[in-house]
């Protein structure tokens, strides 16, 4: 056996050994690790709250483990290894850009459940992903953006140039654009999760625009914050967690994700030895996706409309992309009556026509 | 009442004590702090410092010191030289993410081709881009006297939004299914930055690493060169009457620390990172000033305070995941240290005397 292949297997036995001796100790461990702070109020809280719902649900009999702002990269596999090797029986590992190092470290810690969200790599049977269905949401936020800006300009701030937002982005202007034809729509790339300042820097220009209705899929309450400051001009919406602070304005409406029954799920699952490798994109019909109270800064017609819609999603009896819908090139996307196949949605790189601006190249 | 008197020169104890003492320090603070969050300060200490390096998981932690070590270490080497000189070049960062995208461009350019030659070419791609990148603040001072701080820093925003246009554009990875990022260089043999042997945690970067740390002692030891960059900082007339050239210097300076954070762009992309991505830079370049300045500016120091750094770090991880400590708390500790280490500086230029006080 060559030398290094021998070590290889020496690390190998002694992280199963360790990976054993956790085992012994009849309590599950599950490991959470996040791209922001737990306090960002947004996207990583939110993973927080459905961490804390597994503590809730299993109380003794589930440790939990994890790690806050961890950039996506070279450092998120070395966490991850580190909780494997110190007894994690499953880790959720919450961001997109965690995807290659996610797989990386499954490939060494068979025993170890991996769960990835937003990602789509499976390289090995204890890797699943999961994600929510966020542009159902949007769908919503879209009919109230279209029906409530004055100025007839709405804008959107775009994380990074990935299907997932680009989706969020045309669900958003497809509704408002169907309720309102003259409704411009101005998209700013952050190109971070969670930065307030320039994520506050992107709102401020917006605003500066005349944009009065932002919609953001960045972490923080910085653009809620910044809306504030209008006077009662601007609203915005609560994004990945309620924001209710910003109640009733600017914040008029919110998506919130619930992991919550996920979590408590998958890791009943690990406990029971059911768990198995899946890909789940789950809505507003499974609960993931909710919508937040829409506020009485929202006329009351509109508001029922925006909850009719709501529950036809959830329904199954309206779909937010259905055709005739035209790239923004022109091309045919979707002819009428048609809905997106998942696929198209997974893969999304092109606005619909209509969009302003290209999505950075 | 106490009183600084100024030393008449800086003592040499006091320049090498103070680190150890700004260590002494934060561990003390930083406890004090761990304490109030309601945490064992003993067991927060032990798990940041002790084991990382002894502890159970130390077998893969050390190796992990050095992957986290050996960019800093290049970097700040680097960087000390035109330190030294009094030239402050502040955009290592935007140097390292320019060296890792013309270094992996170059890697990508002639995939999925087998050659012994292309991880070297790669390197040398690396360094060239960082030198490149560096160029520019040095040209736009020795002709027109910019500013190299502003020049250098501002550059970085450059090469950031020039990296989010590698990763959503001219570097995609065709196979990507339209998400951004270039191809992972972990499945490309030729190209791949891998471990020296496996588990070592010590890949080339971090044998680069050690030997600029050499190659930085020999320089600044036994060089008129070394000789020349120190005189310019401590007396830029002397060192101009003794003929020293300060263009030379400024460009020499910047085009090093240019070409090694190049460097470590590109072992960090085609080894640890493995791709390049929209946030692929993790700060390292601007880590690497504090480095450099808790390493005294000296190669050997450098080297120690790199691994330091890698140390709380990777411990502050451990604690945070272990303990429950939130990520701030980490990073406020990381924070102490630099300004500890700034505090005591005082003791090495100025004496504290205890002095009667004055009548008004």
């Amino acid at each position: 056996m060559k030398r290094r292949t021998l070590l290889a297997t020496a690390a190998l036995g002694l992280s199963l050994a360790f990976g054993g001796a956790a085992h012994a100790q009849d309590k599950t461990k599950a490991c959470f690790i996040y791209v922001g702070p737990i306090g960002d109020l947004g996207w990583s809280y939110q993973h927080h709250q459905g961490a804390l719902a597994v503590q809730k649900e299993f109380g003794d009999k589930v440790e939990l483990a994890w790690q806050e702002s961890v950039p996506e990269g070279a450092d998120a596999e070395r966490v991850m290894t580190q909780m494997a090797l110190g007894g994690c029986d499953i880790i959720f590992a919450t961001s997109f850009g965690y995807m290659d190092q996610v797989n990386a470290v499954a490939k060494k810690f068979p025993n170890v459940k991996f769960e990835h969200a937003t990602g789509f790599k499976r390289e090995s049977p204890n890797v699943s992903t999961y994600n929510a269905r966020f542009y159902e949401g949007r769908a919503v936020q879209g009919l109230i953006a279209g029906k409530m800006t004055k100025t007839n300009k709405i804008g959107y701030i775009g994380s990074f140039p990935i299907p997932e937002v680009v989706m969020g982005i045309n669900a958003y202007y497809l509704q408002a654009k169907k309720v309102n034809p003259n409704v411009e729509l101005s998209v700013v790339w952050a190109f971070t999760w969670f930065d307030p300042a320039k994520e506050a820097d992107a709102a401020k220009a917006m605003i500066e625009q005349g944009v009065d209705v932002i919609a953001a899929h960045t972490d923080s309450t910085a653009p809620l914050a910044e809306a504030a400051k209008s006077g009662g001009k601007v609203i915005g919406f609560g994004q990945a967690s309620d924001m209710a602070d910003y109640k009733p304005s600017p914040r008029v409406s919110s998506i919130i994700d619930n992991w919550a029954p996920y979590y408590v799920k998958r890791v009943g699952q690990v406990m029971d030895g059911t768990w198995d490798q899946v890909d789940v994109w789950a809505g507003i019909k499974e609960g993931e996706v909710e919508i937040g109270e829409i506020t009485d800064a929202i006329p009351a017609e509109l508001k029922a409309e925006a909850e009719a819609m709501r529950d036809a999603i959830a329904a199954g009896t309206y779909h937010p992309f259905t055709g005739p819908i035209k790239k923004q090139d022109g091309s045919d996307w979707l002819a009428e009556g048609a809905t997106a196949p998942d696929g198209d949605l997974l893969g999304m790189n092109f606005f619909v026509e209509g969009i302003k601006g290209d999505i950075p190249k | 009442m106490l009183k600084l008197e100024r030393r008449p020169t800086p003592s040499q104890f006091w320049s090498r004590a103070t680190p150890v003492l700004a260590v002494a320090l934060t561990v003390v603070a930083g406890g004090i702090m761990f304490a109030l969050l309601g945490k064992n300060p003993f067991e927060a200490i032990r798990t940041i410092f002790w084991d990382p390096l002894f502890g159970e998981f130390a077998w893969y932690l050390r190796g992990q010191l050095m992957v986290k070590a050996g960019p800093l270490i290049l970097i700040a080497v680097g960087l000390s030289l035109g330190f030294r000189a009094g030239i402050w070049n502040i955009g290592a960062e935007g140097q390292y993410i320019m060296g890792a995208i013309a270094g992996a461009a170059l890697g990508l350019a002639v995939f999925p081709t087998e050659n012994r030659l292309i991880f070297p070419a790669m390197v040398m791609a690396g360094a060239l881009g960082g030198w490149a990148w560096a160029m520019i603040p040095a040209i736009l001072k020795t002709r027109f006297n910019t500013n190299e701080i502003l020049v250098s820093l501002m550059l970085v925003y450059v090469a950031q939004t020039v990296l989010a246009m590698a990763s959503t554009g001219f570097l995609r990875n065709p196979e990507g299914a339209g998400f951004p990022g270039s191809r992972n260089f972990s499945g490309y043999e030729a190209a791949r930055n891998g471990f020296l042997w496996e588990g070592a945690g010590l890949h080339w970067g971090g044998v680069m690493a050690l030997a600029t740390v050499v190659a930085a002692y020999v320089l600044l030891q036994r060089h008129i060169l070394g000789f020349q960059i120190k005189l310019s900082g401590q007396a830029p007339r002397a060192a101009r009457y003794a003929g020293v050239k300060p263009d030379r210097l400024v460009v020499l300076c910047l085009g090093v620390a240019g070409a090694l954070a190049g460097m470590a762009g590109l072992f960090e992309v085609s080894g640890p990172a493995g791709q390049i991505s929209i946030d692929f830079n993790s700060g390292y370049g601007f880590t690497a000033i504090i480095v450099a300045f808790l390493g005294r500016l000296n190669p050997v120091g450098i080297l120690f305070a790199g691994l330091l750094m890698a140390l709380t770090y990777i411990g502050g991880e451990m604690a945070a995941t272990n303990l429950g400590l939130p990520s701030a708390a980490i990073q406020a500790f990381q924070g102490m240290l630099l300004f500890f280490l700034l505090a005591c500086d005082l003791l090495t230029n100025f004496r504290i005397r205890l002095a009667k006080r004055e009548a008004h």
